[in-house]
């Protein structure tokens, strides 16, 4: 128990060191880079906590797939460091309340719910995970069959949506 | 955990890095002889027999070649992008099996790295994360042309990876399972190839998009880009790239001949025979697995491949990029989703019917809906054969 701790502590300290470089860092390209790295450091966790389903298509999705659409926007834009654009007044005082309200909320939590004895069992299947895959594919196919659709046509129309306006776009310049 | 095991561990990665290594420097000598061979020519034949000193030859020349660092460019990620290419071409090796197990000082030692239960979805998530160092390499050059190259790349291998994902969702549901070891051990009867001879041609074509071989070799062609992403790269630094290249290479032809060829089993007619891998050789009174023909099974599989990469190198031009983009998207997605809805629709109503024969009609399926997209390329290439695009 005690390596999956030590593991867990140089994790958390890579994942809050990558995500602050994403804020702070002033070229585009390399907060992408940053926020790729925590992506992968979450995936890490999520292997650590015995569901390497999850772990991989965190991985194939956000790193693989968004992260890279990421990059190739900024880099076809030339847009890597953009001059500091003048921010909204208010805008700073309300992600001020915000991230307080929220820093809150998870130090209330942590301190009722990680307290209880009652801590949050490993799922038994996650060892044999084809089994586990199985039982999530059936939950996710018959419990849960309707938010599953609901999304892919929420997918489907933000797809349509994105052609659409740029197809507007083409036209127009004829 | 006894330490054992990560000693085990450890010297099984270190032997298939340096069975992959290997592997890369004679392949590239096997290229240029296979290639000038097509090309009516001899070919790299004087550094030693056969030139079989070749490769060495070129290692030791790029080792002390200059390395040149262009002056205006993003230092870190310039230093990096070689290695982020290398290290997937490398780990993505981990899960494929090489063979059955053997017995050593007591132990049984599986040639596999690693047999993770997701193993098809780690093939995946590697395949996707080997974009990053073209991407970067391209970018941090801070040169059109590699920027160019690295722009291309990375929409071709996002395109493709589509069908690539396709086509290994149709082995996993051949094979019922996502590890890698299983399915190799569910095509002991018959290959996937032949149940499902249309995906393991869409594999094979959407493999060579994936690592950039003729003829999808957009990102760095010569004629329009300079060698594109990696034109500022010298010495090492580029060594590091043509290296990763010529490892995808044979990695992807492992992970084809995994998939779809059987992987490191025998031909599906000689599983009772004593050159099956589970076979029990006996010299005199001294008996054996002969677990030793895994490896040397599919050797011959990805050498097979690799001849077709080659061949297709050497025969083939070079495809237009719009071409490329309608290729990768009208063509093969919409076709690979069909193979994939028919091998479910096969095993599903073979299932039901109870009756195997049905899974033969997957094949014939396949085999239409492939003729019926080449009809489509056929038309549409006729209609346009006189307009651009």
């Amino acid at each position: 128990m005690t390596s999956d701790l030590i593991v867990f502590l140089v994790l958390s300290l890579v994942a809050i060191s990558t995500a602050l470089g994403m804020l702070f860092s002033r070229n585009a390209v390399y907060s992408a880079l940053y926020l790729v790295l925590n992506f992968v450091t979450v995936a890490v966790f999520y292997l650590l906590l015995g569901a390497p389903f999850i772990a991989m298509s965190q991985i194939t999705v956000y790193a693989g797939a968004i992260m890279v659409l990421f990059l190739f926007v900024i880099m076809l834009l030339g847009a890597e460091s953009l001059a500091p654009s003048k921010a909204l007044p208010w805008q700073r005082p309300l992600a001020t309340l915000l991230s307080v309200v929220l820093a809150v909320e998870a130090v209330y939590l942590l301190f009722t719910r990680a307290r209880s004895d009652a801590a949050i069992a490993p799922p038994e299947a996650s060892l044999n995970t084809m089994e586990s895959l199985r039982q999530m594919a059936m939950e996710l196919f018959n419990l849960y069959l309707l938010p599953f659709e609901v999304t892919s046509i929420l997918l489907l129309v933000a797809m349509v949506g994105a052609i659409v306006l740029t197809r507007q776009e083409k036209g127009g310049q004829k | 955990m006894d330490w054992t095991i990560w000693l085990e561990w450890f010297l099984k990665g270190l032997v298939l890095c340096l069975a992959l290594l290997t592997g890369f420097a004679y392949l590239t000598l096997y290229e240029r002889r296979a290639l000038a061979r097509i090309q009516i020519r001899v070919g790299p034949n004087r550094a030693g027999p056969q030139g079989l000193l070749q490769p060495i030859a070129d290692a030791i020349k790029l080792i002390f070649k200059e390395e040149l660092t262009p002056g205006k460019v993003y230092r870190v990620v310039y230093l990096l992008a070689p290695v982020l290419t290398v290290v997937p071409s490398l780990i993505i090796a981990a899960v494929i099996p090489l063979g059955t197990s053997f017995t050593l000082f007591g132990r049984e030692i599986t040639l596999y790295v690693a047999d993770i239960n997701v193993g098809v979805l780690y093939l995946t998530s590697i395949a996707s994360i080997a974009v990053y160092g073209i991407v970067l390499a391209g970018w941090s050059s801070n040169n059109k042309y590699a920027m160019l190259g690295g722009i291309r790349s990375s929409a071709q291998m996002i395109s493709y990876e589509l069908s690539l994902g396709l086509c290994f969702v149709i082995a996993i549901m051949l094979g019922d399972s996502m590890s890698l070891n299983e399915i190799v051990t569910a095509q002991r009867e018959v290959w996937f190839a032949l149940i499902q001879p249309a995906g393991a041609l869409v594999f094979l074509i959407v493999t060579l998009a994936e690592v950039n071989r003729a003829p999808f070799d957009m990102p760095e062609a010569e004629q329009e880009l300079t060698a594109g992403y990696h034109a500022e790269y010298s010495g090492m630094k580029f060594a590091l790239f043509f290296m990763a290249e010529y490892q995808k290479m044979i990695v992807i032809s492992m992970i084809a001949a995994t998939l779809y060829f059987g992987g490191y089993r025998e031909f599906w007619f000689l599983k009772d025979t004593f050159l099956s891998v589970d076979a029990v050789w006996r010299i005199g009174a001294w008996q054996f697995q002969a677990w030793f023909l895994g490896p040397i099974y599919l050797l011959l599989k990805v050498v097979v491949l690799l001849f077709f990469m080659i061949w297709v190198r050497a025969t083939w031009p070079r495809i237009r990029y719009d071409r490329l983009m309608a290729f990768g998207w009208k063509v093969l997605l919409p076709l690979s989703l069909a193979l994939a809805f028919i091998t479910a629709a096969g095993i599903l109503l073979a299932e039901q019917l109870n009756n195997p024969l049905v899974i033969w009609g997957i094949p014939a399926l396949s085999v239409i809906s492939v003729l019926v997209a080449v009809a489509f390329i056929y038309r549409d290439l006729r209609r346009k054969s006189h307009g651009r695009v």
